[in-house]
């Protein structure tokens, strides 16, 4: 690696691994000297320890919960782009249609929840339905405003050459919205490891695979605070790692198209 | 906006057209690209032919006042462009595309992307890329304003090389009094909004035009003589007894 790469890395990792380090060290210590018992705060150690010790389990439920987030994910960045890009093409569509859209990002999942248990059955189906309603608004919104910021310019030079719909579509309308539909998708992916652990915790038993919300139900109920900290890390995690693929594949295709995200 | 436009430009001809700021005269070339409709009369690209019929329309490039080239194509690919939305394959397109390239002298950038070129060569990229339909037509609005005085010139210089050799029928909407001179057979100068031909001024310079040009004596009194019919329509925007300047 380059000195000035290193040094770069340097700059940009150490502070937050200062930071993590730290309140880590602080927590354990706190934990320690003010004796607070382990079912309301357990020290990093027992989390750590409890992650190792319940690892069979936790890695069952990180894959379960992955594959509910990754197949919402799925189905709404499949979905919402499609629905942006009809949603574009037709004024009439997208006034018909746009409010109920926006009804899915404010309906309250978690009371709706039971009735995707009902009209998709439990586990990974009603799973992933729970996150695909959570992260799909977002793709929608992007890709409709992607879509509508051509450079009217553009638009001209296309008109005069009498260029056909799908010609605008494919050669200019599109390549001008990646950097806003990739947007959405990092959003997205976020809020699709959410809607799938608030699924789990009304839909998640199926044939006995458990996914991260369930473990953090049982975790509670028996009072294994250690356990359910180690389960809600886990989730982030599997946001986080999420959203660094959609990412990296963002860099990837705005590279391509010379635009910046 | 524009008021009592009657205008008959001749097959071939290269024609300026200027004025101020906001006289119209974009628009008008907006309605001669027939981009936009005026709300009353007609403009006839070539009378006589059934204009509804797109065979029988003359091919017509627009060139905008920036480049507007396609930031994620390549120099060769965004020339393609027209012919390709004109439904040839990328391949052909590509090989026609060279042509109009080596007449800019940009043959040794063709997959480099916009963002690698100049101002001045993306320009010309976007005059290859209006040529390479080989068109009859070719308008012009404002290309070189934003470019540095000696790309500015170079560029004039081409323009007119590349219209002696096609003789395509040229409208060039300027602003700038010399350059206009400097590159049209004909000038026409508009007034102030709402915008109307005030000035229809034949252009007698020599055919072959070079920099040593703009310091000929004639050339000086057909730029004064533009001069003049742009400053008598209240044209010039910072005239001295504008009402504006009075505040301190």
């Amino acid at each position: 690696m380059r000195p000035s790469a290193t040094r770069e890395l340097l700059h940009s990792a150490l502070p937050p691994a200062l930071t993590f380090v730290l309140v880590i060290a602080l927590w354990e210590g706190a934990v320690r000297a003010l004796a607070v018992p382990k079912f309301l705060v357990p020290p990093p150690s027992d989390v750590l320890l409890a992650t190792w010790t319940e690892r069979a389990a936790l890695s069952g439920a990180l894959l379960t919960t992955a594959q509910g987030a990754g197949l919402g994910f799925l189905l709404s960045a499949s979905l919402g782009t499609s629905l942006g890009l009809i949603f574009s093409l037709s004024r009439w569509l997208e006034r018909g249609l746009y409010p109920y859209a926006l009804f899915l990002q404010t309906v309250p999942i978690v009371a709706v929840a039971p009735l995707l248990v009902l009209w998709f059955g439990p586990g990974l189906r009603a799973v992933s339905v729970s996150a695909f309603i959570v992260s799909v608004f977002p793709i929608i919104a992007n890709t409709l405003a992607g879509l509508r910021s051509v450079d009217p310019r553009l638009a001209d030079l296309f008109r005069l050459y009498d260029a056909k719909l799908l010609d605008t579509l494919l050669k200019l309308r599109l390549p001008t919205a990646i950097p806003s539909m990739m947007t959405g998708l990092k959003v997205a992916s976020g809020l699709s490891v959410i809607g799938a652990i608030v699924g789990e915790f009304v839909a998640g038993f199926s044939e006995g695979n458990a996914g991260l919300g369930i473990t953090v139900l049982a975790a509670y109920r028996q009072l294994r605070t250690d356990l359910l900290f180690a389960a809600v890390l886990l989730a982030s995690a599997l946001g986080l790692l999420l959203f660094a693929l959609v990412s990296s594949l963002s860099t990837l295709l705005l590279r391509r198209l010379r635009a910046h995200g | 906006m524009l008021e009592d436009i009657d205008l008959v430009i001749e097959a071939g001809s290269f024609v300026a057209l200027l004025g101020p700021s906001g006289c119209g005269k974009s628009t008008l070339l907006r309605f001669i690209s027939g981009l936009d409709r005026p709300a009353s009369g007609s403009i006839a690209l070539s009378p006589g032919a059934d204009e509804a019929r797109p065979s029988t329309r003359p091919k017509l490039s627009f060139v905008f006042q920036d480049a507007q080239l396609l930031p994620w194509r390549s120099v060769l690919d965004n020339v393609a462009l027209p012919l390709e939305l004109q439904g040839s394959s990328r391949a052909q397109a590509r090989e026609r595309a060279r042509g109009p390239l080596a007449e800019v002298e940009l043959s040794d950038v063709h997959e480099r992307f916009p963002d690698q070129l100049s101002g001045g060569m993306r320009m010309r990229v976007s005059i290859a890329r209006a040529l390479v339909t080989e068109p009859s037509v070719l308008l012009l609005d404002e290309p070189f304003a934003a470019l540095d005085e000696l790309t500015r010139q170079r560029l004039d210089e081409r323009l007119r090389k590349l219209w002696q050799a096609r003789r395509m029928t040229v409208i060039f909407v300027t602003h700038a009094l010399a350059e206009a001179a400097f590159l049209a057979e004909r000038a026409l100068v508009m007034s102030r909004r709402p915008g109307r031909i005030v000035l229809d001024h034949p252009l007698q310079l020599p055919e072959n035009r070079v920099f040593e040009l703009r310091t000929n004596a004639e050339f000086v009194a057909q730029t004064a003589l533009l001069y003049r019919a742009l400053q008598e329509h209240g044209a010039l925007e910072d005239a001295p007894h504008a009402p504006e300047q009075a505040r301190g």
